[in-house]
């Protein structure tokens, strides 16, 4: 399966592939700092592990931002 | 290391002045290793002991960059009473550890702008060299 991530080409050889599936694939450590947008639309974080990607899916992720005092 | 610009930094800076009493925030993106554009982003929590990053802004930053071939480098935010370095909930929301830092405090006042970048990697701190440039070349 072909997927676009963070506008890389990568072949993945599951013919299931999950969100949860692609951030693991990653080494992304804390998947629910991460928003993630599938061919420009935002997923809810809930849906990470039953979101499943197709073939030429477009997938950005980035992490939260945040920092302070508090 | 981080090349930067005395443009970009003086940019920043006026930004972080402007949000004040709020921290200010943003991305830097880079091209061959200096830093070529700044973003400037929303403090979504507008307050000025903490920020928030919008991702909707995040991603048409990111987008943007892709588009020109340039890379997110560093992220910056502003320390409007404190001094340039991560405080312990900077450090524990440093969750990309595939980006720097950059911190600017405005505790003092001019010449004296403090800006240092770091590495936060797994919650450990390590100081970046940051070299700030009479112009890009």
């Amino acid at each position: 399966m072909h997927i676009t991530v963070n506008g890389e080409s990568k072949e993945f050889n599951q013919a299931e592939f999950s969100i949860a599936d692609l951030l693991e694939e990653a080494e992304v450590d804390s998947p629910e700092m991460v928003s993630v947008q599938v061919n420009g639309s935002v997923i809810d974080r809930s849906h990470y592990a039953d979101t499943t990607l197709k073939d030429d899916d477009e997938v950005d992720f980035l992490y939260f931002m945040g920092g302070g005092r508090r | 290391m981080i090349r930067i610009g005395k443009k970009t930094v003086t940019a920043i800076i006026a930004q972080a002045r402007k949000e004040l009493p709020n921290e200010a925030c943003g991305y830097l993106a880079a091209q061959d290793d200096r830093i070529a554009r700044h973003y400037p982003m929303t403090n979504t929590d507008a307050a000025g002991d903490h920020f928030s990053m919008d991702p909707a802004e995040q991603f048409a930053a990111v987008k943007d960059m892709r588009e020109r071939g340039l890379k997110l480098r560093a992220v910056y935010h502003s320390h409007p009473e404190t001094p340039a370095r991560p405080s312990a909930e900077d450090i524990r929301l440093a969750y990309d550890p595939n980006v720097s830092y950059v911190i600017i405090s405005l505790a003092d006042t001019e010449p004296t702008i403090d800006i240092k970048s770091f590495i936060i990697k797994d919650e450990q701190v390590s100081p970046e060299e940051l070299k700030i440039e009479e112009e890009h070349k």
